[in-house]
């Protein structure tokens, strides 16, 4: 196994799967010349070309509207949105093009699509660049979503999406890209749709995935100092969700946290609280609770963005509430 | 242009026509439901333009669009059928009226959204860019959607990029209910193209000959030049934007003087005149027509409904 960043995980991902299949290539803002403005397509212009590492003009439906139309014309384009924010300026085409013209046209085209963007908090961006609306996006049938929360399901997944027929949203975090990880040797591909027990554990369920990962691990080796066994379920896919491995993990522990960077209303946890209570609520030992971000745009000033976003001891607090 | 093709020109705009005609009567019967916008007065159009590509040419249109879909060699069993919702349309009653295709005509449909799908016209010449072909892709729309973002981001992407799109604006004077002069910074939309140093010219839109050999020769500068180009096509509809519009935004001597330059009645004077065909020749294809659409009704209504479990397919490709 080795170890490498987030960044790099995505990277090999990407040429990786642009190595084998001639039909992926790249398009969006910056992602050629200058390398990518998170870096993570660096080189790749010099390697592949201008043809198949495309900077497009900074017009978010002429990226994800001429990506959607390349592909369902065949090819496999990866469109990048510098960031989730941007995806507002292209939502007709997330959200009601790509997802909706297999089934409106009786299954004629496919869309085999992969949207990367970039989302969350934490950089002192301000409310308008700062954002996790993954949940927004989530709602709607149609399109895939996927966000990781370690290098390891970053690849694997990125590279299952590129083969994908299905438009997915894969969604990265803005503070995650140097977070290390272990990452199998050779090639390997994750499923999209499947949650993953990350920490074993059985006190109770801590329900997360991207940033709240890396955040509830954190929280687990502080509740472990209390002699509390936290285990993790990491949804990694928000739609289709996956909800077999929270339920199984919910109906030992009898108690459960979730953890998402967003806002708590009409959130993830909205979703998964429901669906536990929904179907398993003979095992509840207690109120779920739901660790979020404050139900404000996100502040410039430092302190105050951290305040409005959750934290290792937030979950820590929860872990407790749930458990007393 | 042979004769026999002509004659099939002819034989389209009335098939359009009679299709539209009899989707009318059955909407008010309350058997189409939705939206349906009837493309009646501008058959020159999209006849004139599919006529002059071949058939490796991509086709792609917004929701007026069962014209569009004949034009392309969908058969009116398909059309008809898509309208009543049934499982023998070509969208298996999923799509209705806006939402028709065929992959296999190569026509990429019929959307819903105003502008929403240029962006996507030219992300099918990006994609026959990426191939190194010089296919074309032929994107329709109305004079409303070249107001709209998406058409301004569509238009400079594809002169940016050099992609192959033959940028077709049916001006029909009305966005909905609002003029193009109410609602248009320029009332030549073709003058929007200069924006984008984009090659482009206004043709008449109710003759179809007019309109083919423009569009052949449009066609051919896109496929050898490598650029996009725009043609602003000045036609008139004679039913209202959809059905149940109250058409206060005109008046009826307005529609009269249109009415006199009724395309078909315009090309069946040229095919007359210049001894093209006989009014004999010209009334028997209308009266193949009249029987064919009587079918297609016929076979729409026979046809089942789209079974139950068909609304959990193709949601994804993969499941």
């Amino acid at each position: 196994m080795a170890k490498i960043t987030m960044r790099e995980a995505i990277s090999q991902a990407l040429m990786e799967e642009m190595d084998r299949d001639p039909a992926v290539f790249i398009m969006g803002e910056e992602v050629g010349v200058w390398g990518g403005t998170y870096a993570v397509t660096k080189g790749f212009y010099d390697k592949y070309g201008p043809d198949r590492v495309k900077d497009t003009p900074i017009a978010e439906n002429a990226i994800v509207g001429g990506a959607i139309g390349a592909a369902m014309a065949g090819k496999r384009p990866i469109a990048e949105l510098m960031t989730i924010n941007f995806a507002f300026s292209a939502m007709d085409y997330v959200v009601n093009q790509a997802p909706k013209l297999h089934y409106m046209f009786g299954g004629q085209f496919k869309v085999p699509l992969v949207i990367r963007a970039v989302g969350g908090g934490g950089r002192q961006l301000g409310a308008t660049h700062s954002q996790t609306p993954d949940a927004v996006f989530a709602h709607f049938p149609g399109l895939k979503v996927v966000s990781p929360g370690t290098p390891e399901d970053a690849k694997g997944l990125l590279k299952t999406a590129i083969r994908s027929d299905d438009p997915i949203l894969f969604i990265e975090h803005a503070t995650m890209y140097q977070v290390r990880g272990e990452v199998p040797e050779g090639e390997y591909l994750i499923p999209i749709g499947k949650s993953k027990v990350q920490r074993a554990g059985k006190d109770l369920t801590i329900v997360t995935y991207c940033k709240g990962l890396e955040l509830s691990m954190k929280a687990a080796d502080e509740l472990a100092k209390d002699g509390i066994d936290a285990e993790i379920v990491d949804l990694r896919t928000l739609r289709p969700l996956d909800m077999e491995p929270v339920l199984e993990s919910f109906k030992k522990t009898n108690r459960a946290i979730v953890v998402e960077e967003g806002w708590k209303s009409y959130g993830v946890g909205s979703e998964v609280v429901s669906r536990i209570y929904e179907e398993a609520f003979d095992y509840v030992d207690a109120p779920i609770v739901r660790v979020a971000q404050k139900e404000v745009p996100l502040p410039y000033n430092r302190t105050l963005e951290q305040a409005a976003l959750p934290q290792v001891p937030d979950i820590v607090a929860a872990a407790k509430e749930v458990l007393r | 242009m042979k004769k026999e093709q002509q004659l099939d020109m002819y034989r389209q705009m009335v098939l359009i026509r009679r299709v539209e005609e009899r989707g009318a009567e059955l909407y008010q019967a309350g058997k189409i439901g939705g939206f349906m916008h009837l493309y009646i007065g501008q058959e020159a159009v999209s006849t004139g333009l599919i006529a002059a590509r071949e058939s490796r040419d991509r086709v792609i249109t917004a929701y007026r669009d069962h014209g569009v879909a004949l034009n392309c060699g969908l058969s009116a069993d398909s059309v008809m059928a898509e309208l009543l919702g049934k499982s023998t349309g070509m969208s298996k009653g999923k799509g209705g009226s806006m939402h028709m295709a065929s992959a296999e005509k190569n026509f990429w449909g019929g959307h819903a959204i105003v502008g929403g799908h240029l962006p996507i016209a030219a992300g099918l010449a990006i994609a026959d860019q990426y191939d190194k072909n010089d296919n074309v892709t032929i994107c329709m729309f109305g004079d409303g959607a070249t107001n709209i973002g998406y058409f301004h981001e569509a238009l400079n992407l594809a002169k940016a990029w050099g992609l192959r799109v033959l940028w077709v604006c049916e001006n029909n004077n009305y966005g909905m209910g609002t003029a193009v002069e109410r609602a248009s910074a320029v009332h030549e939309i073709r003058q929007k193209a200069d924006g984008y140093g984009m090659g482009n010219e206004r043709v008449d839109g109710m003759d179809v000959m007019q309109v083919y050999e423009a569009a052949k020769k449009a066609i051919e500068k896109v496929r050898t030049e490598g650029k996009p180009y725009f043609m602003e096509v000045v036609t008139y509809r004679y039913r209202g934007h959809s059905m149940g519009d109250p058409e206060r935004y005109r008046s009826s001597d307005e529609v009269k003087q249109w009415h006199a330059k009724d395309p078909i009645g315009i090309f069946r004077k040229f095919l007359l005149d210049k001894k093209i065909a006989t009014a004999k020749a010209l009334d028997e294809i209308e009266a193949r027509v009249e029987d064919e659409v009587n079918k297609a009704v016929e076979f729409a209504e026979a046809s089942p409904e789209p079974a139950l479990d068909e609304l959990f397919t193709n949601v994804f490709v993969e499941n």
